[in-house]
């Protein structure tokens, strides 16, 4: 049965906090912290992006699949924050891996929505037989204006699925899509950061898709939310997931594995891509796990995987999520943060 | 092959000489050299220039400086071995007198650095370390010479004082020398407290970025006698020595493998040993530079250059006196320049021309001229004729 | 320089620290080269560098040359990875100055490089302190 061979992530190391960044705006600083039930997140170093991360991930994949590189048929990378405008992410992370030249690239846009689908494509080819392993990878280092709500949250970080049907450690056991054309969230071409719906973005946009695609998936599988050890939804905030997860019938203790905004932030195609990698870094064979995406403009991708009794011998391989985001983080001042995210405006350098 | 002896040395001032082009700092030295000679006219001409595209977007300046010389159409060829291209400068000269092709020669150095930024300056030093594998990732000058100096300090447990006590030392010698850059005292305190450049550097455990030109003149031997008076100066071996130009690639960070070839083969061809010679001019681009090179030329043995300085055995007034000129610490270090000014103070030293420097003996003076991080050295060794 | 060309005839060496062994003496050579330099021989096999090593000799750059001003300070070494081989990179993600000689690293796929606002974006390795 096809499914997930290999899983690997990767979180940057510095990180700031909601106070920090409300302080410059004179922001209210609990307020946010209990509405966006975010404490801090993840920034990227000036020489991390997209692509850095995104390889990362693709390592910790590798090692934890343990295949020759080369055989891997197609990477396919999510983001709404490729490094370049034109030139694919992708190569750049197969010619790293050395899954070229024999190898299918592809970059995908979709919100925050872009990883799940890179991890459906890739899925799709090995489950058809057209290839013996793809990769898919949902990775960002995404932008908030400055002052924006969004700034609390945009963070960075990345995971990748290897897909096959050798060695399988966690099947994809069922998936289904929810779409609609909702302008919820975008980027215009040429802008440098994004704009949103404000309110908007919540009823109408996030929770009908997630709903969607969960009932969906759960009809399609004739499945309830108790058959389920492990949930893992899009965390834009803390907010959001929690009280979907209650709304659909989901406890605390199915979520909370996969829930890891309130350390992380918001990393956009990575978000539950990252939270799936958590689960699988703790997951037992047998329990089952419902993913669902979201990404503006909008939809979901929904996915049903059940932890094989490989899961555990791969586990250890690779570096934890858990041990990414709680090792040594290194605590930026808004200054800092500026500089790193090139916010400040300088002279061209001579 | 011929004796070689030079019959006439010049120097511009050294420093940031806004208005004196790239041209003119050598015309200026090299008249000097010429006027010292008492000659009016060149068969040949090598220059010793770093990067002249990097530092002014000039190329092709061995006609260029020729005809501003007034000696077009003489043959002139630029030398280039990152910052030890003038000593190679002089080497190449030495070879045309030497095999009886040319009998009045001149090398010069010359090199003009402050035309551009300081960011600009440092990339185009960088241009002489490994452009793919060093360069590319950000290393700078006093970086590569850091990191030497962490691998002595860890491995001979040398003091970071020991590397101030180089400059300290070197100022104190420059102060007396009046074509110096920096001519004043530094103590181990203000070396210490100076802005950091690369750690354990700091900014007065560099040499500055400097203007300035050099230049001497050759002859065979016996012709100069006559035409020095009694001022000429032997050269008693000149030698080369290349090694990987990728620190990171050398099996002991802390040794100048191609200052000690080179300075092997400079005691083999001269027919002496390091203690027959009597002081040095050497490459203290930067402070631990001088305490490799120390070792590295058999002066002292290996891992006690700290010490040397530390104890006094280098001092102008010491054992074996380094840099009595200032070094390019103190003198400055206009790169292509260096290997021909160092030339110039041996020369100075070994005519008794020194003035207030003067050392008490000075009958055989060495010059060891090293290119990046010790990619490329050159050795001389002078002796006053009688 | 940071150009498509030479972007690209690096790609190897920066991307998946390809070398090259020595057939006759074993030396391993990175950059690969063509012949070695320690018996002249000039059949090589392609070797992959690992990616954990320990700082053998370090530095803070603070006067960074043009290009690298936005990392300032920021710590350069000379890392020897598992199996001999020396590379020098700069040690990221670290306090510049706590870096000591002996310091266990890992490598970790960086931008290392960009030419201006609009050119090509060069990528390579970099080491981090391990965990
Ligand atoms: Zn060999």
């Amino acid at each position: 049965m096809a499914g997930i061979v290999g899983y690997g992530a990767y979180i940057p190391r510095y990180r700031i906090r909601v106070e920090e960044i409300a302080k410059v705006w004179g922001a209210d600083a609990p307020s946010y912290k209990k509405g966006l039930m975010l404490r801090e997140k993840s920034v990227p170093a000036p020489d991390q992006d997209t692509i850095t991360i995104a390889v990362e991930a693709a390592k910790n994949a590798l090692k934890r699949a343990a295949i020759p590189p080369a055989k891997i048929g197609a990477v396919y990378v999510g983001s709404e924050s490729h490094p370049y405008a034109v030139k694919p992410t992708g190569t750049a992370v197969a010619e790293a891996i050395g899954a070229i030249p024999d190898c299918h690239c592809a970059d995908l846009e979709f919100a925050c929505k872009a990883g799940s689908e890179s991890m459906f494509i890739a899925f799709s080819h090995v489950k058809s037989g057209e290839m013996e392993y793809a990769m898919g990878i949902g990775a960002d280092t995404s932008q908030g204006a400055p002052g924006d709500a969004l700034e609390y949250s945009a963070s960075a970080g990345g995971a990748a699925f290897i897909m096959g049907t050798k060695d399988v450690v966690a099947t994809l056991d069922v998936q289904y899509s929810f779409m609609t054309d909702t302008p919820d969230f975008w980027r215009r071409e040429y802008m440098h950061y994004p704009r949103h719906g404000g309110r908007f973005t919540g009823d109408l946009a996030y929770f009908k898709h997630v709903r969607g695609g969960v009932e969906g998936i759960l009809k399609k599988s004739k499945m309830k939310p108790k058959d389920f050890r492990y949930c893992v939804f899009h965390q834009p905030n803390g907010k959001f997931p929690t009280r979907m997860g209650k709304e659909l019938g989901f406890t605390e203790e199915q979520y909370r594995a996969g829930l890891l905004v309130p350390t992380l932030g918001n990393t956009y195609s990575g978000a539950s891509p990252i939270g799936l990698s958590a689960i699988l870094d703790e997951a037992k064979p047998g329990d089952r796990i419902l993913m669902c995406s979201f990404g503006s403009g909008a939809g979901s991708d929904a996915f049903i995987f059940t932890a094989t009794a490989r899961l555990p011998k791969i586990q250890g391989r690779a570096r934890k999520t858990r041990d990414y985001l709680d090792t040594n983080p290194v605590y930026l001042e808004y200054g800092a943060y500026t500089k790193f995210r090139r916010k400040i405006l300088k002279n061209v350098e001579d | 092959m011929r004796d070689v002896a030079i019959i006439g040395i010049g120097m511009t001032d050294f420093g940031e000489l806004w208005h004196d082009s790239l041209r003119d700092l050598f015309v200026k030295a090299a008249l000097a050299a010429m006027d010292d000679a008492g000659i009016a006219h060149l068969d040949s001409m090598y220059v010793g220039c770093m990067t002249p595209g990097l530092f002014t977007g000039q190329e092709h300046i061995g006609s260029l400086l020729a005809d501003y010389l007034g000696q077009a159409p003489v043959p002139a060829t630029r030398v280039e071995s990152a910052c030890a291209s003038g000593g190679l400068a002089l080497r190449c000269g030495f070879f045309e007198v030497a095999s009886g092709a040319s009998d009045l020669v001149l090398c010069g150095g010359v090199e003009k650095m402050t035309d551009v930024s300081g960011g600009r300056a440092t990339y185009a030093l960088a241009t002489a370390a490994d452009q793919d594998y060093e360069s590319f990732h950000g290393v700078t000058f006093p970086g590569l010479y850091a990191m030497i100096a962490s691998a002595h300090m860890a491995k001979y447990g040398t003091k970071r004082e020991d590397l101030a006590r180089v400059a300290v030392k070197n100022h104190a010698n420059g102060l007396l020398n009046p074509h110096a850059q920096y001519r004043m005292p530094v103590t181990v305190e203000q070396v210490l407290s100076s802005v950091k450049v690369a750690d354990p550097l700091n900014i007065l455990d560099c040499s500055p970025i400097t203007d300035g030109a050099a230049a001497v003149i050759l002859c065979p031997a016996d012709k100069a006698k006559k035409l020095a008076k009694g001022r000429a100066v032997k050269i008693l071996a000149s030698a080369h020595a290349t090694d990987t130009i990728a620190l990171h690639q050398r099996e002991d960070l802390t040794w100048l493998k191609s200052t000690a070839v080179a300075a092997e083969k400079a005691y083999k061809m001269a027919g002496l040993k390091p203690a027959d010679v009597d002081f040095a001019e050497v490459h203290d681009c930067f402070t631990i530079a001088e305490i490799c090179v120390t070792e590295a030329l058999g002066v002292v043995k290996r891992g006690k250059g700290g010490e040397a300085v530390r104890s006094g055995y280098t001092a102008r007034d010491g054992k074996f006196p380094v840099n009595p000129s200032g070094g390019l610490k103190s003198k400055g270090h206009p790169v292509g320049a260096t290997g021909i000014a160092q030339v110039h103070e041996v020369v100075t030293q070994l005519r008794g021309e020194a003035g207030k420097r003067q050392l008490k003996k000075a009958r055989r003076g060495l010059t060891q001229n090293m290119g990046g991080s010790g990619g490329s050295a050159v050795v001389h060794i002078l002796e006053v004729m009688r | 320089m940071i150009t498509p060309p030479v972007v690209r005839r690096n790609t190897p060496q920066r991307y998946r620290l390809e070398a090259n062994k020595c057939a006759k003496c074993g030396k391993v050579f990175f950059p690969p080269r063509l012949v070695c330099d320690a018996c002249r021989g000039r059949k090589f096999a392609p070797v992959t560098l690992a990616d954990t090593g320990k700082v053998v000799a370090c530095t803070v750059i603070r006067t960074p040359p043009t290009g690298f001003s936005d990392l300032s300070p920021y710590c350069m070494g000379i890392v020897e990875l598992k199996g001999g081989t020396r590379i020098q990179c700069q040690i990221a993600d670290c306090e510049p100055e706590r870096v000591k000689i002996g310091l266990p690293v890992t490598l970790e796929f960086r931008r290392v490089q960009e030419d201006g606002e609009s050119g090509v974006l060069a990528y390579a390795y970099k080491a981090v302190p391990a965990r």
